[in-house]
């Protein structure tokens, strides 16, 4: 008998050492919102580290207070706060990392929270696969101006990216930035007061729809950038959105890109091939409601050899416009060239007519959008035979294909008109 | 090999399990290094056993053999002190390029310490990383040093803390130290999604280094142990200079090493910033990968600079601009210093100056 306990007392020590001294446990402190700040970004770090494929991370209601980057690199993970207006991370003050919150995981889930004031992106997903972003609101709480962090939900070199239901607010650059992705949907978010509401960049097979863009500078950016890895995005659908009154003052400095964005702008295809724009309500837009354009108006010399600058294949149809061009950025001198030389106020749709040498089934057709406005401003020279007849543009294009993604039930609609009338 | 490894954890159990009756603590009899291939790890830096037990804790243990970089990561002036670890037996593969190929069980410690800001005083230990090969990959497992400098514990998210530095004009500086947590390892540590060491390449690697048997060449060394097997003479294999020992190599040799070692773990193809499409890596010599003339278009706020990096102006070099911030969303690197390394930002803008063309006219138009 006595040897028996005797290993039986010894077993116990021995797993109370196990327990005590030899593991490790982290991410066991309850998320409760009677923790300190500093108690509370530990242990929801803790929960991100220690978390496993299958792992829900509930964050309690209440604003929590952050200094530094919360990180998540485990696949699998659901982030599940208690609302967009009650679950609140605050990153004011934040002194380590640039996101608020950033995501280099597969399978990843957020929803129900949001992210205020984080000194650079609000929430980064990078080389992400499968990533659900839903009804998270991210918002910088100051007036819109350049030191608020540039991108709001921004996921980059990501595959099958849902974002629904989502807000941002006070982006210095963009609401919404899908960049160097593949395969996405946004559909139902809000994007206002940011400089460029949505930018879907370098993207391949995306569909954005049923969103709202209101008092940015720009709407709806669709588009590629040279001197990016991820080169020829393409395959784009812009639908059922509501682009109204985006003539938010553009706040970026002179060097960066988005300055180049004229406020007042309301969805802007440039220099990619195979996009849809169709059924959105397109109003109001003081520089001019839609631009279809190539990179060249940008007068950048282009040194990335893989970039193809011209934009082709663009279906813009059964849209209504109205209000165009009341009030042109007079910020950028070639806005207001491009004015003079087609009057005021701007047309719904202004194209610059520049055309790939060589592109033989080019097209930018134009079709039902009601009593639209249209100018081609002759960009390759100068303005000078500038055309309001968008008659050479009365053709079909098939209509793209609808996105789905792995993690969505729901059956996003095909373009009833697409390729028909 | 991982049968090797297991049975000397069980040994270790067994140890630990009559040391508790004796001693009410574990890891006093076994004196070799343990390894440690899968959780749960240790939850204190002292049952490694990297480290001599009751001597000073930087005295390395039989088989820890210390090295050092030609170029290190400047992290806020901490002195680093790196050992390496193999088990018995095995050996890393060289490669060229890259990282070697180490065995499973392989440790990599690397204990960052602040000498004394007086001459009473005492260097202060502030944590060691260990960089292990386990099972199923690469695991880095942040060590915190206690108060007492006894030991440290395994803080996978560890609280910021105060160490202080004597300044080059004799000023006692304050600095919030930012222990990296486990996932901001990986920040720096990931190459599509593996987790790898950054410092021990054979260009990095290759140097002398003072052993306690004699001075020798770390990569001859390292294969004159057993730790490293196929690489050529250490006069064939490549080879980075000193970033700031000005004989070691030429101006721009000295700051490619310097980028190659501060920036390329995340700014080269499959790291966390490649999307920014620049690449650090000293492996290259196109000035246009380093980011000449190139807008970095999707980067934020970028001081008003057009350009990552303008040919002959620094003062315009987004680059530049960068490694001079100590701001959270401005700052390169995002992680891993609170200070701008003056001498650093010193030598690339001396660099930056003497190269010739500039970007031409700054051209700015509408879309």
């Amino acid at each position: 008998m006595k040897p028996k306990s005797l290993v039986l007392s010894a077993l116990i020590l021995a797993s109370t050492f196990a327990l005590n001294s030899c593991s490790a446990p982290t991410g066991e402190a309850a998320l409760s919102s009677s923790l300190s700040p500093a108690e509370f970004q530990k242990a929801l770090q803790e929960k991100l580290i220690a978390a496993k494929s299958g792992s829900v991370i509930e964050l309690p209601e209440g604003r929590f207070q952050f200094d530094k980057t919360l990180s998540l690199t485990a696949n699998g993970v659901t982030i599940r706060g208690k609302g967009m207006a009650k679950t609140v991370l605050a990153f004011k003050g934040q002194t380590a990392g640039s996101a608020g919150m950033l995501v280099k995981a597969n399978d990843f889930t957020i929803e129900d929270v949001a992210i205020e004031d984080a000194a650079g992106d609000g929430l980064k997903t990078e080389g992400s696969t499968n990533v659900t972003i839903r009804r998270v609101r991210v918002e910088w709480t100051a007036a819109l101006n350049e030191k608020n962090g540039p991108y709001g939900i921004y996921p980059v070199t990501s595959k099958n990216v849902l974002i629904e239901d989502s807000f941002v607010k006070g982006a210095a650059d963009a609401g919404f930035y899908l960049g160097q992705s593949e395969n996405a949907i946004m559909r139902r978010n809000r994007a206002e007061g940011n400089v460029a509401g949505f930018e879907v960049e370098n993207c391949k097979n995306v569909d954005v729809y049923e969103n709202t863009a209101t008092n940015n500078s720009g709407g709806i950016l669709v588009f590629n950038l040279p001197d990016l890895p991820v080169q020829g995005g393409e395959k784009v659908r812009v639908y059922n959105n509501q682009v109204v009154g985006n003539n938010a003052p553009n706040v970026a400095p002179k060097s960066q890109t988005v300055y180049n964005l004229p406020s007042g702008l309301g969805v802007s295809v440039m220099a990619i091939k195979n996009v849809e724009v169709f059924n959105n309500t397109i109003k109001d837009n003081n520089t001019a409601n839609m631009h279809i354009i190539s990179y060249l108006a940008m007068s950048q010399e282009i040194k990335d050899k893989t970039y193809n600058p011209f934009v082709s294949n663009v279906y813009v149809h059964d849209n209504q416009f109205g209000g165009s061009g009341k009030n042109p950025d007079a910020r950028l001198e070639s806005v207001l060239a491009v004015a003079k030389a087609v009057g005021q106020p701007m047309p719904d749709i202004l194209y610059d007519g520049m055309v790939e040498p060589g592109a033989t089934d080019a097209k930018i057709c134009l079709q039902n959008n009601g009593e639209v406005t249209f100018a081609n401003f002759d960009a390759a020279n100068q303005f000078k035979k500038v055309s309001r007849d968008a008659k050479k543009h009365q053709c079909t294009l098939p209509a793209l294909t609808a996105i789905t993604l792995p993690q969505d039930g729901t059956k996003s609609m095909t373009s009833a008109a697409g390729g028909g009338k | 090999m991982s049968w090797a490894v297991s049975t000397k954890r069980f040994v270790v159990f067994i140890a630990c399990l009559s040391a508790l009756t004796l001693t009410g603590s574990c890891g006093m009899f076994s004196t070799d290094v343990t390894s440690f291939v899968e959780e749960p790890f240790p939850k204190q830096l002292s049952e490694w056993r990297l480290f001599v037990s009751g001597s000073k804790p930087m005295t390395p243990n039989k088989g820890v053999v210390p090295y050092d970089l030609n170029t290190p990561l400047f992290s806020d002036y901490a002195d680093k002190y790196r050992f390496v670890w193999m088990p018995a037996g095995t050996s890393a593969k060289y490669s060229e390029d890259g990282v070697f190929d180490f065995p499973v069980g392989t440790v990599l410690a690397k204990t960052f310490a602040f000498p004394a800001t007086e001459a009473s005083g005492k260097e202060r230990i502030v944590e060691t990383r260990l960089l292990v090969h386990g099972k199923t990959g690469w695991v880095a497992l942040p060590y915190v040093w206690n108060a007492e400098q006894t030991d440290a514990r395994l803080e996978l998210v560890a609280n910021p803390t105060e160490v202080t530095r004597k300044a080059d004009d004799g000023s006692v500086q304050k600095i919030n130290y930012i222990i990296p947590n486990s996932n901001e390892c990986k920040q720096c540590h990931d190459n599509n999604k593996v987790t790898l060491p950054i410092g021990p390449k054979a260009r990095n690697l290759n140097k002398d280094f003072p052993y306690a048997d004699g001075a020798a060449n770390q990569l001859a060394y390292w294969t004159k142990v057993g730790y490293l097997k196929g690489a050529p003479a250490a006069d064939s294999a490549p080879k980075v200079p000193a970033w700031d020992k000005a004989e070691s190599g030429s101006l721009e040799a000295r700051t490619r090493a310097y980028l190659d070692n501060n920036c390329a773990h995340c700014h080269q193809p499959g790291g966390s910033a490649e999307a920014s499409g620049v690449n650090f890596s000293f492996t290259h010599s196109d000035l246009r990968k380093l980011g000449a003339c190139k807008m970095p278009n999707s980067a934020g706020y970028s001081g008003g600079h057009q350009y990552d990096l303008v040919p002959g102006n620094p003062a315009e070099s987004i680059l530049l601009f960068r490694m001079e911030s100590t701001k959270a969303k401005e700052m390169m690197p995002e992680i891993g210093r609170s200070l701008s390394h003056k001498e650093g930002v010193a030598l690339v803008r001396e660099w930056l100056a003497t190269l010739k063309g500039g970007c031409g006219e700054v051209k700015l138009a509408a879309k």
